[in-house]
């Protein structure tokens, strides 16, 4: 009995997959500014801010490389996504089907889905690394591919469990869970930070910055790392969220926003989570790493003796533990949850939007469990960095054709949502320029030895161009007339 | 009472980033910084989850 009502009340849950969203459910600045910090300041914040001191960045090629980075990212939420969001009040999905046609729309929400899928995955997997701690579960390391322990399983399960639900509760419980636990969950990564810093030599903000670049970002790699320079910085932290924001996933948070100006809301996300907590996790997996230091020798100088199989392991449970005890731990669970929800939101939308009879509820349980599964390899959480990078560059031109689609159209006299328009089920413009920006991206990556980070900006401007050049051709084939605007 | 519910919040808040602070400014324990920061963590999720957001779930 009570099972039925819980299941009527999660099937009265009305999320407007399918039409835009209505006046008197849109949101002021403060749900967005909640979700946006909840969302950014992740746990995965605890395994990429590690990754760059390994990688030898040096600390000014940090803090500049993040500061340009994230006032890119912050722009293309505001200017790119948001206007766009909430011209349309529509999902990301249902925009594209009317631009795409529901055959290829479904082939990219596919693809969507899966990548949310193992994005989230991801972040499952890090808040996982601190619910064993209590339970003295052996933490998978590095270079573990496959489930380190019964116990690692067990741990993933119970947070995905959690997570799952939240997620198929809709986008108001995702957006009061994050405004509850943004506040505390900053203060945690700060509080981390600075916790350990006297262990590295600082006892006053005077010190920091010598030491910063003596023993955190010391521009040093152990052998077969490569090195990061300012310019992967600010691409990685620009193009961290590409998918988000330039890929126009975002429309589907910011479709809820009163003013297109809530896009702005993104810096509380991205400078405290990209930037303060970034750092903040780099020292924390400094002060572990400085102890392999054999006396005598500089971080910098002992660095390139070792190979990287040497270097120890990023696990973000041990290493919030460490810095400020059990609330550590609890963090890097809630900071799993906060990003992990609306991610399992994004995709249970993607893939129900493939199958809209079934409810999204129903959808985003599937999804959430499969997560789960995915979540047990650990080589998600190690290979994040790569595949942050690239789960953006599958995604964003598609975001290019719905820019190019909804701003430049009516200027050039083409047809916007042209498979509406035609009733068509394969916009072969869309498809041809989608397909055709990711081979040029893989062969810049394989034969020109472009790396991904660097990728991002020249498939944008080649997925637009591609589009406009294709539009023309298909739309005079079909000579169709320039049409009004739709939503 | 929502007043007070926030008093309580913001003061679990202070809790939490005070320690780190003290810690680093050589005048508490690691160790002692701990069990201030639970405490702080502990106060802030009894009462927060009372007012914030409130308004939204009566009307929702």
């Amino acid at each position: 009995m009570k099972l039925e009502k819980f299941k009527s009340n999660l099937d009265s849950i009305e999320e407007y997959e399918s039409q835009p969203v209505p006046a008197s459910k849109l949101k002021g600045w403060k749900s967005f500014l909640g979700m946006y910090a909840g969302e950014h300041t992740a746990g995965t914040e605890f395994v990429i801010g590690p990754l760059f001191v390994v990688h030898g960045v040096t600390a000014v090629d940090l803090v500049t490389g993040l500061l340009v980075g994230n006032l890119l990212a912050v722009l293309s939420w505001a200017f790119l996504c948001a206007p766009i969001a909430t011209g349309t009040r529509l999902t990301l999905y249902n925009k594209l089907e009317k631009i795409c046609g529901r055959n290829l729309t479904r082939i990219y929400n596919l693809v969507n889905g899966i990548m949310f899928c193992f994005l989230a995955g991801s972040m499952i997997a890090v808040s996982a690394t601190a619910v064993g701690i209590p339970f003295g579960i052996e933490m998978p390391g590095l270079g573990d591919w496959f489930p380190s322990s019964v116990g690692w399983i067990v741990a993933v399960f119970a947070v995905g469990l959690v997570i799952t639900v939240v997620a198929v509760l809709g986008y108001d419980q995702i957006a009061r869970f994050s405004n509850i636990a943004a506040p505390w969950m900053i203060l945690i990564f700060f509080g981390a930070g600075l916790a350990v810093l006297p262990e590295l030599g600082v006892n006053s903000f005077a010190d920091f910055w010598r030491v910063a670049n003596e023993k955190i970002w010391v521009g040093a790699t152990a052998e077969n790392v490569s090195r990061f320079s300012f310019w992967h910085v600010m691409f990685f932290s620009w193009f961290a969220n590409m998918a988000m924001h330039i890929g126009m996933s975002d429309m589907s948070i910011l479709r809820y926003a009163k003013k297109w100006q809530h896009g702005f809301a993104s810096a509380a996300g991205v400078y405290l989570g990209h930037f303060f907590a970034w750092m903040a996790a780099g020292i924390l997996y400094a002060v572990v790493l400085v102890q392999i230091v054999p006396p005598g020798m500089t971080l910098a100088g002992y660095l390139p003796t070792i190979g990287s199989d040497q270097m120890p392991s990023v696990a973000p449970g041990p290493l919030a533990t460490y810095a400020i005890g059990i609330s550590g731990a609890l963090c890097v669970i809630v900071a799993g949850w906060t990003t992990a929800n609306p991610t399992i939101y994004r995709a249970g939308l993607a893939i129900q939007a493939m199958i809209p009879r079934v409810k999204r509820w129903k959808v985003t349980l599937a999804v959430g469990l499969f997560t789960t599964v995915a979540a047990c390899f650990p080589a998600l959480v190690m290979k994040l960095l790569d595949f942050v990078a690239l789960y953006g560059l599958i995604l964003m031109p598609m975001g290019a054709v719905i820019f190019m689609d909804y701003h430049l159209f009516p200027k050039l006299r083409l047809s916007t949502d042209y498979a509406e328009q035609q009733n068509s089920s394969f916009n072969w413009a869309a498809g041809l320029t989608w397909f055709i920006t990711l081979v040029a991206a893989v062969a810049l990556n394989i034969f020109a030895g472009v790396e991904i980070f660097f990728l991002g900006l020249p498939g944008w401007f080649l997925a637009a161009a591609l589009y406009v050049i294709f539009s023309k051709l298909l739309q005079k084939k079909s000579s169709i007339q320039p049409a009004v605007r739709t939503i | 009472m929502k007043t007070f519910l926030k008093i309580l919040s913001y003061g679990g808040l202070i809790l939490t980033i005070l320690p780190p602070l003290l810690v680093l400014s050589g005048r508490m324990e690691l160790e002692t910084h701990y069990h201030w920061t639970l405490a702080g963590t502990v106060l802030w999720f009894a009462t927060a989850p009372f007012w914030i957001d409130r308004k939204k779930k009566a009307e929702g």
